[in-house]
């Protein structure tokens, strides 16, 4: 695709809108609505900014972000489902000057990598995680995560989430914050400008965590997923 | 770093240490008896003290085989190892290595199964490592160390192979040759690449990427499914060259053979007293030993069926790789097997008596 007139705007001389450098070409296949896209720009600005396109390796994972690599325009290795901490934490130790980061859905973080996650993390390995919470499994249709609160409604609850069924949500970053190898966490929504803002400035300071070698940074984005929906 | 000329070494030491002296940039382990020494042998011998390479305890199997997708999709030269259930929970990563086209050494020191099994040397894991235990059509080269100077010599031969055609490489020893002590010669010091040379010799391995190239993107994923297919298709042309050109086995006495034994491992080393037994009993018998268990010795073992009156395949196992030798056999001599299980390892003489009774019965018609 062509980049368009819309790469720069400007309102009274003043630059209001640029468009990322470190955004591809790539047409998204996110749905309308999708928060993968507000972060997935985020991590790239804050990239581009920091000037660390020479110096970044990115850890995809599974789930609906799974084809980041497509969009965002550095090295990338994708991981199998759940281990990307695994994989980032052999990519840091031997490329110790790299900023080196994961990029993870609930399920994959969350469920089926909960161990990979609380070890990288207790180990204190210098990568920062990405960690995107739609609270349900998005790119297989909508089916509860470890995530999903409690009366919810998704393929796989559709009475709603009943704790004595399902267990209760869970709350990750309450386990990972009791670790000693966490060097920086944030919570943060991508709602409205200003927490897009703050959002932002999370991820710049994760990687700046990383970078020290300050121990693991987890920034927990809180998404929506719009298209599972019930 | 001194050059060693000859040490008593287990199996498990020798590998050891000649991925320190290979310039290998990553160990990822997790405890499972009996190659635990392998992990012990690193972490005594502290190489990030001297060459830089990595070792690491990980938090689990499958921990382990993904810290060796990541080391291996920054062209690093990374291994792991492992006994069969710690194997059966890496077959995921090996899948993901094979479909991302990364070179890796995983080493497999066998025991009994299946489950929890023994802990005492088997060959049960042939068909495991050899018809892809993992899902979707690959294959991993696979080399059958005989004693504790293959451990030491085919971690450089595992890793130059895997480099050279970008497919995972396994070492599948058995719990004998990781636990035996013997004689062993090191191999030489060699120095681990820089990142500059590490970039310019693998193009496609995701170090950081610079103005001057396009992004570098390790994955096996693709959702196209005649892209899929092409690329499945340059995979399976890759292990075509691999056949022609790495198949490796070793012929003992195997010229004047009337009767032919076929063995690998630790198995084909104890047999080789029972060639020499059964020549003093005038039968001549002689013994091919697979080098390679993945590219197959389809060829060699085809040519040495016109000689002989029938084969016999001795394994530790149930009978797997008898399989690979009858289609190699292509039904032209009666192919038979001996096998003992659970991690009882036969003698000589036991080998001795199951060949003559074969002998015995072939030439009986």
């Amino acid at each position: 695709m062509k980049r368009t007139s819309t790469d720069t705007i400007r309102r009274e001389g003043r630059v209001v809108h640029r468009r990322t450098p470190l955004l591809t070409d790539a047409h998204m296949h996110y749905c309308p609505g999708c928060n993968h896209a507000t972060v997935h720009r985020l991590v790239a600005e804050v990239l581009d900014e920091m000037g660390l396109q020479a110096d970044a390796i990115g850890i995809g994972s599974v789930g609906c972000s799974v084809f980041i690599y497509n969009y965002i325009d550095i090295d990338w290795i994708q991981a199998s489902h759940g281990r990307a901490p695994a994989v980032a934490t052999a990519v840091k130790r031997l490329n110790p000057s790299r900023l080196v980061f994961t990029y993870q859905g609930d399920g994959d973080l969350a469920a089926i990598g909960t161990a990979e996650t609380i070890h990288a993390c207790n180990r204190g390995e210098n990568i920062a995680i990405i960690y995107v919470n739609n609270s349900i499994y998005g790119m297989t249709g909508g089916q509860m995560a470890p995530t999903t609160p409690l009366g919810m409604r998704t393929s796989t609850t559709p009475q709603g989430r009943d704790a004595r069924l399902h267990g209760y949500p869970l709350d990750i970053c309450r386990l990972l914050r009791r670790l000693s190898g966490v060097g920086f966490m944030a919570r943060r929504r991508v709602d409205t400008p200003r927490h897009i803002r703050t959002a932002k400035q999370a991820i710049r300071e994760a990687f700046e965590c990383s970078l020290a070698g300050r121990g693991t940074a987890v920034v927990e984005i809180m998404a929506e997923c719009l298209t599972n929906k019930f | 770093m001194t050059e060693q000329t000859a040490d008593l070494l287990k199996g498990n030491e020798a590998l050891a240490l000649a991925a320190i002296r290979y310039g290998c940039d990553g160990y990822f382990g997790y405890p499972i008896t009996p190659q635990s020494e392998v992990l012990e042998t690193l972490m005594a011998e502290a190489p990030w003290e001297t060459t830089g390479m990595v070792v690491m305890q990980a938090e689990s199997e499958p921990a382990a085989i993904n810290m060796v997708y990541g080391g291996a999709a920054c062209g690093r030269r990374v291994m792991t190892s492992s006994s069969g259930p710690g194997i059966s929970l890496k077959q995921e990563g090996i899948s993901y290595l094979a479909g991302a086209e990364l070179p890796a050494l995983i080493v497999n020191v066998m025991r009994g199964g299946p489950g929890l099994g023994t802990i005492q040397p088997s060959q049960a894991d042939y068909f495991q490592a050899v018809k892809g235990g993992g899902h979707g059509d690959y294959r991993l080269i696979v080399l059958a160390p005989a004693g504790v100077q293959d451990m030491a010599d085919f971690v450089s031969l595992a890793f130059d192979l895997a480099f050279a055609y970008r497919v995972p490489a396994m070492i599948l020893a058995d719990g004998a040759i990781g636990q035996m002590m013997e004689k062993v010669t090191l191999p030489p010091w060699r120095r681990r690449l820089t990142d500059a040379e590490i970039a310019e010799r693998y193009p496609w391995a995701a170090v950081g990427k610079p103005a001057s190239r396009s992004r570098n993107v390790l994955t096996s994923l693709e959702l196209d499914q005649a892209v899929m297919e092409r690329k499945s298709l340059a995979l399976q042309e890759r292990y075509a060259r691999i056949e022609a050109a790495e198949t490796r086995s070793e012929a003992y006495l195997t010229d004047d053979a009337e009767m032919l034994l076929v063995a690998f491992g630790s198995a084909a080393r104890i047999y080789r007293k029972t060639v020499d037994l059964a020549r003093q009993r005038g039968v001549r018998l002689g013994l091919l030993r697979p080098v390679t268990l993945w590219p197959f010795p389809t060829q060699a073992i085809a040519r040495l069926v016109g000689q002989v009156t029938s084969v016999l395949v001795v394994e530790l196992n149930a009978g797997q790789m008898v399989e690979d030798v009858r289609l190699a056999a292509g039904g032209r001599v009666p192919v038979e097997h001996y096998g003992r299980l659970g991690g009882v390892v036969f003698s000589p003489d036991e080998i001795l008596e199951a060949a003559l009774s074969q002998w015995n019965k072939t030439n009986r018609k």
